[in-house]
């Protein structure tokens, strides 16, 4: 294994990061779309993602190119172990776009009803793959000496990843939770503050749930915990960063909330790196799992795409930054709102 | 009975690419009017230009949208259906794609939002730069995607390695697979076609306003400019075509034959087929109109015959129908255009552009013809590369994913099929709304004098249409 694989399996663990953070939220926000009471109260909620949505779904984009560009076999085998998932995943992202797009273009109830459901529906069942997808990733999957997939439909939906999937739904819902505190206001803020403490306690039962699933189901999980004693520090500030969220609601600071719930999504995901590594895609037969070293490109390629990140990276926060800064401060309806 | 799941991937390839083609084009030509409309507004302060550019950011962020959604689909389908060619060319191809991730899509989708709901928030010089830098964007996107897909065509900078239990391209050039023999030559073609494609768009809608006399005044200046930019594009276009045929010949002499209906080497000239019906069984085309010695001249600048099929393995032979009748129908409509714009630069000139209604019906309807065009461009290219989905590399028919059962992809072309009309249906019908809605006219006392007729019309109509008077709040 060399320096540059492991430098682009951690690059894959930031892209990841930054698409859990910030997607998160607004896919969180469409889970919790129907409790909002209302065409006013709706447009709000929409309105809340409405400039941002489109550009952390780039996150998910690039996340596959880089995939695909740094670790091909890895790319190859998962998509297509996980076809018909990744299918209707690709539906339901289709579906949220063009709900949020389509929703008040026109004055109809029925119409607005109709793209309200398919908007909360599909954020919910693009989380619940992505949770299924990562269940699946740590427990396991049954691959064949070609490291081709050689399961059936089914043997995707274990009890484990199905569990990680509703996991992956509440933890959204929380984050999209806070995130709709702080960018409304009044009585549609005061009941947000309730959705903030349900999705909350159903986050952390789920939580604790899925850890005491993983021993059993994928016990591995835990190897790189030995060689690293280290890695237990941020379990440690994960832990941290969950107790802070109700703390900082309760203290009525729901920006730092906010940013624990960030902090907590990021330590979940470097959670799920160090269950992984050094594998991309754990074998759940006697074949070899696709490890980082197996599944990479050529050094040359992991090396131009390396010089490639580091002139992207910098501009990629600047648009970032920019939109975020433009759109701060709570929601308001204008002409241009959707 | 058993699935070809070769045939099926495929089919479900040509579907969702062909849809996501739809959309591209118009977001890359409409991005370019937008840019223009905007720079008119800045240099002369005229508060029309400003009305017209809010209008086509309303179509755009409508179009954008559907092409982000059907692009999403793209870039993960080459895993979910393609997965031993993903492994082939992975260490090639996906930096082009990831390249198109950081440095188109974060580009395009950031500045999409200042653009289209910084209106009101950020100063105007700000909200120009927003635009052109979403344009810029898409302009990079199909720098990358056409990159890559030229690469398919044409490979270079690579080698062979055995990795894994299969043969791997490698990449030792990364400037030698960009600048592909056929990159650059592809990548104008594929704006110019574009830009076509948006200047036709934005004439189709004042063409139609001009003939309902609404929005008289911004309709004829978004007409010309339009009209403007078509004409320079359709006539580059002829240029980059050709340079394209030419370097075709050299490249994928194979493909130039399909789209020729060129079966037979022969001696001396070889000659270029005007229409025609290809037999692939027969070899020979009938009905054909065919220019003596055309081909030739050219390809080569005099009477050097022209390689035909029976230059190429049969197992290595495209099909010649598809080619031959698509790449026809490209051409023929964009010498179609070039006709087109230049009668309408000269009847501008003769001051009587906007007199002859029936050619304004014309243009209402000439939408159509580069999305025809657009999609019989890649049609043609890309079934003319067969049987290779990497030239002279990899087979099709070697490339699919071996995991994936038939079923499943009956399954999800049939959902695509299904979604996708679903999409289309919904995209003609909020375009058309929004497009029946019209452009907000300037503040009264800015508009100049002639606008007054027409805005306060308008005004009257806007209030007596519940959907506007009342309900205007919830109009993006
Ligand atoms: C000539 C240009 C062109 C071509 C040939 C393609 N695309 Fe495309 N694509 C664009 C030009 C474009 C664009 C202009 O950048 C889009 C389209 C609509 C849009 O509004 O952005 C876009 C959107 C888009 C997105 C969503 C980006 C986002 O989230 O902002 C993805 C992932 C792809 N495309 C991927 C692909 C793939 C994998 C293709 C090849 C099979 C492909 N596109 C062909
Ligand atoms: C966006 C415009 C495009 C259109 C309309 C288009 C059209 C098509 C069509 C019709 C086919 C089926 C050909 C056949 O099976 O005989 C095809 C195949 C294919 N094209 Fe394209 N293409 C486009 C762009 C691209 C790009 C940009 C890429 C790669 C970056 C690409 C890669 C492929 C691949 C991998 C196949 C599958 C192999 C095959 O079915 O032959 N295409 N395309
Ligand atoms: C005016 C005469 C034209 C000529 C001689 C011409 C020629 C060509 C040739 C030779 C190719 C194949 C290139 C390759 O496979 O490497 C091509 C592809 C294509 N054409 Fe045209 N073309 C013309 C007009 C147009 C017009 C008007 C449009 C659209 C508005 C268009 C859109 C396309 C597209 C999208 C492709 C596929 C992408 C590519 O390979 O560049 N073409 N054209």
């Amino acid at each position: 294994m060399s320096g540059l694989q492991i430098l682009w399996f951690v690059i894959l663990g930031v892209l990841l990061a930054g698409y859990a953070i910030l997607d998160g939220f607004d896919l969180g926000v469409g889970v919790l779309h129907l409790f909002a009471r209302g065409d006013r109260e709706r447009r709000l909620t929409i309105n809340s993602i409405g400039p941002l949505w489109d550009g952390n779904e780039v996150w998910l984009v690039t996340f596959g190119g880089a995939l695909f560009a740094a670790f091909p076999e890895a790319y190859a085998t998962i998509l297509s172990a996980m076809y018909l998932p990744v299918i209707v995943l690709l539906f339901s992202l289709i579906g949220r776009a063009i709900s949020i797009e389509f929703r008040s273009k026109r004055p109809s109830r029925a119409w607005r009803t109709y793209w309200d459901v398919s908007f909360s529906l599909s954020s919910a069942v693009v989380v619940l793959v992505f949770g299924v997808a990562a269940g699946n990733a740590i427990a396991g999957i049954p691959l064949d000496a070609d490291a081709e997939y050689a399961g059936g439909l089914l043997d995707l939906f274990g009890v484990y990843p199905l569990t990680v999937g509703a996991f992956a739904v509440a933890t959204a819902a929380m984050h999209g939770a806070i995130f709709l505190y702080l960018k409304t206001e009044g009585e549609l803020q005061a009941r947000v503050r309730g959705w903030m403490w349900r999705s909350f306690f159903v986050f952390l039962a789920l939580y604790a749930l899925t850890t005491g699933l993983t021993p059993v189901y994928a016990p591995h999980a835990f190897d790189n915990f030995e060689h690293w004693p280290a890695a237990w520090i941020v379990v440690a500030l994960n832990v941290l960063a969950v107790a802070n969220i109700p703390r900082a609601i309760h203290h009525g600071r729901p920006t730092y909330a906010f940013v624990s719930s960030c902090c907590t999504i990021a330590a979940l995901v470097f959670l799920f790196g160090m269950a992984l590594f050094p594998n991309l895609v754990v074998s759940s037969t006697d074949a070899p799992s696709l490890t980082v070293a197996s599944a990479a490109s050529s050094e040359t390629t992991l090396k131009l795409m390396a010089y490639i990140a580091a002139i992207g990276a910098p501009l990629v926060m600047t648009y970032t930054g920019i939109v975020y800064w433009v759109f701060r401060g709570k929601v308001r309806l204008t002409k241009e709102s959707y | 009975m058993e699935l070809d799941v070769v045939l099926l991937s495929r089919l479900q390839f040509a579907l969702t690419v062909m849809v996501h083609y739809l959309f591209p084009p118009l977001s890359i030509g409409l991005g370019a009017q937008m840019v223009m409309t905007e720079a008119i507004y800045l240099r002369t302060g005229d508060r029309r230009w400003e009305s017209l550019a809010r209008f086509w950011t309303r179509l755009f962020a409508v179009n954008f949208a559907v092409g982000v959604a059907t692009g999403i689909v793209m870039e993960f389908e080459f895993g979910t259906n393609w997965a031993t060619y993903s492994r082939f060319v992975g260490d090639v191809f996906g930096s082009a794609l990831a390249s198109e991730g950081i440095f188109a899509f974060f580009l395009e989708s950031g500045f999409l939002a200042v653009l289209v709901f910084g209106w009101d928030r950020v100063g105007k010089r700000m909200h120009f730069f927003a635009t052109l830098m979403v344009f810029l964007g898409s302009v990079f996107s199909s720098v990358w995607i056409v990159i890559a897909n030229s690469w398919m065509h044409t490979p270079t900078g690579f080698h062979i390695v055995e990795r894994g239990g299969g043969p791997r391209a490698e990449i030792v050039d990364f400037w030698a697979m960009v600048f592909n023999p056929s990159s650059m030559h592809r990548l104008g073609h594929v704006l110019l076609g574009a830009f076509i494609l948006g200047a036709f768009f934005t004439m189709s809608i004042c063409a139609f306003y001009v003939l309902r006399d609404r929005h008289q005044e911004l309709a004829r200046r978004g007409f010309k400019l339009g009209l403007a930019f078509a004409a320079v594009s359709s006539l580059l276009m002829l240029v980059s075509g050709h340079s394209q045929a030419v370097a075709l010949a050299h490249n994928q002499p194979a493909k130039l034959a399909a789209f020729e209906g060129h079966f037979h080497t022969g001696e001396g000239a070889t000659d270029l087929y005007v229409m025609g019906w290809p037999d692939e069984a027969s070899e020979t085309v009938s009905f054909g109109v065919a220019m003596p010695g055309m081909l030739s001249f050219l390809v080569y600048g005099d009477d050097t015959p022209v390689a035909g099929l029976d230059q190429t393995p049969p197992e290595d032979r495209p099909p010649v129908l598809v080619p031959f009748v698509t790449y026809h129908v490209m051409v023929g409509l964009g010498m179609g255009f070039i006709g087109l714009t230049l009668l309408g630069l000269f009847l501008w000139w003769r001051g009587q552009l906007f007199e002859r209604r029936w050619l304004l019906w014309v243009f209402v309807g000439a939408v159509i013809l580069p999305y025809v065009a657009n999609q019989a461009g890649w049609v043609a290219t890309e079934v003319g590369r067969q049987p290779w989905i990497v030239y002279g590399l990899l087979r099709t028919s070697d490339a699919v994913s071996r995991s994936v059962p038939g079923e499943q992809v009956l399954g999800s072309i049939a959902l695509f099929s299904f979604i996708y009309l679903a999409l289309m249906a919904l995209w003609v019908f909020v375009m058309n709304e929004k497009i029946k809605h019209g452009p907000d006219e300037p503040p009264a006392e800015e508009a100049g004098p002639k606008g007054e007729r027409g805005s306060l019309l308008d005004a009257a109509s806007g209030l007596a249409e519940p959907s506007r008077g009342l309900m205007s709040e919830d109009e993006p």
